[in-house]
């Protein structure tokens, strides 16, 4: 799924971006505020749905390859933190609505979950 | 010219690279070697085709190896203005400038970029400085292209050095070299946790470790540097780097951990509420390092601090 495409599905505002955009191609993602969780689930090229605001959810996506990072229930990180991302060119949106909803709208528009996918490649995959 | 004038606005303070390198580079490096020259018994319709043929606009005179004069376009249409269409056989000695500028071979080229100035020519025949025999031709064309062309090899040079460091292991000569990188990390600094992880992680990308390897260690090490800085004061991340192998040291000073073995459990956290609002502090950051790493061993004394070990193989 195309950035553009997510940020249709759920209304969302870019807060930033990459250069090459319509090239990112999102397989799955991932919804979580526990960063622990996510790193331990997660896939490269995924999204990821938070509402967490801090420099520790650009950490996670850039340590665990994710390259899209959706904040959800209105909330937006602050000026620096969107540098942050910016540097470490990973593209991150905000969408209006709750973490339920926009799981759902995106898993019914075809987006899968990582944790389907960890489920499928059995549990104890080290990648 | 762009070269002369161009130097001449720079701040003379501070040399920039393009006018540290008319220094450098010497004339030899950037002059055109195979010069086409005339005899002084050649005609003025002989300066005409070659001036022509060749697109230039000024030819060395030679007599046996000896420059001895240099005739132009410029004298080519003086002669033609006074004699008219038989100022084609005019012989070139009678036209040619006889006392000609030269430059040497071995000479910086900033010496050459003078010239043109205080002169105000197009070109230099060039001579070695020993045997006064003429060995090439240099323009401001040319300068500008060997200037071009070395700054293009410069920035390539650089550009490899910065961003890939992969030669390192097949440079140094030993039987097995290691790396080590530290990373202190200060306990409580939340706004800046994870930074450390990411200097390492660029790192590893610049040494060409393959992104599954590096994402198994910086994911591992990111979580060792949160523990670091969610429950202690201090620590530091070592980091071992072989072609084979990356190993990573989290040494911290204390409090150390109670129970390593419940601390080792899924879900198991003493982690305060405040650090669960930060996302952390679930019980999986021990158990993540585990599952992302080929080896650990977590070693901890309550009030001395705690040592935890894991290691990556790589795969190349």
């Amino acid at each position: 799924m195309k950035v553009s495409e997510i940020v249709k599905i759920l209304d969302a505002e870019i807060l930033s971006t990459v250069e090459n955009e319509s090239q990112v191609n999102i397989t799955m993602a991932c919804g979580s505020d526990l960063m622990s969780d996510v790193l331990a689930f997660i896939k490269s090229e995924s999204l990821l749905l938070t509402g967490l605001t801090t420099p520790q959810v650009v950490y996670t996506a850039e340590n665990a390859g994710v390259n899209v990072v959706c904040f959800v229930r209105g909330k937006k990180p602050r000026g620096e933190i969107v540098d942050l991302a910016k540097e470490k060119e990973i593209v991150l949106l905000a969408a209006k609505n709750g973490m339920f909803e926009c799981c759902g709208k995106l898993y019914k528009n075809g987006l899968i979950g990582c944790f389907e996918i960890s489920k499928q490649k059995s549990l104890g995959s080290k990648i | 010219m762009s070269v002369v004038q161009g130097m001449k606005t720079m701040d003379p303070k501070v040399p920039s690279k393009t006018q540290e390198l008319t220094y450098e580079l010497k004339v030899k490096q950037v002059m055109r070697k195979n010069v086409t020259s005339l005899k002084p018994d050649s005609t003025m319709n002989e300066v005409r085709r070659i001036l022509r043929d060749n697109k230039i606009s000024g030819i060395p005179v030679v007599d046996g190896d000896k420059l001895v004069g240099i005739v132009t376009i410029e004298d080519l249409l003086i002669c033609l203005h006074e004699l008219g269409v038989r100022g084609i056989d005019e012989k070139v000695k009678s036209r040619m400038t006889k006392n000609v500028i030269t430059v040497y071979s071995d000479e910086p080229i900033i010496r050459v970029v003078g010239k043109f100035e205080k002169t105000g020519y197009g070109r230099f025949p060039v001579v070695d400085r020993n045997k006064k025999k003429l060995v090439g031709i240099i323009t401001k064309g040319d300068i500008i292209e060997g200037l071009l062309r070395k700054l293009e090899i410069d920035y390539l040079k650089e550009e490899i050095h910065t961003y890939r460091a992969s030669h390192i292991f097949t440079d140094i000569n030993s039987n097995g070299s290691t790396l080590i990188l530290r990373y202190r990390i200060i306990g409580g600094e939340f706004t800046k946790a994870g930074e450390q992880t990411s200097k390492l992680r660029k790192n590893l990308l610049r040494l060409g470790f393959m992104p599954e390897t590096i994402r198994r260690v910086a994911i591992s090490a990111f979580e060792a540097e949160m523990n670091i800085v969610i429950y202690t004061t201090e620590g530091e991340l070592i980091a071992n780097i072989q072609p084979d192998k990356i190993m990573i040291n989290a040494i911290d000073s204390g409090p150390g951990i109670p129970d390593v073995k419940k601390a080792m459990r899924p879900g198991y956290s003493t982690a305060p509420d405040w650090v669960r609002e930060l996302g952390f502090g679930a019980g999986m950051g021990l158990p993540n390092i585990k599952s992302y790493s080929d080896e650990m061993t977590l070693e901890s004394e309550v009030n001395k601090g705690t040592n935890l070990n894991f290691v990556v193989y790589t795969k190349k």
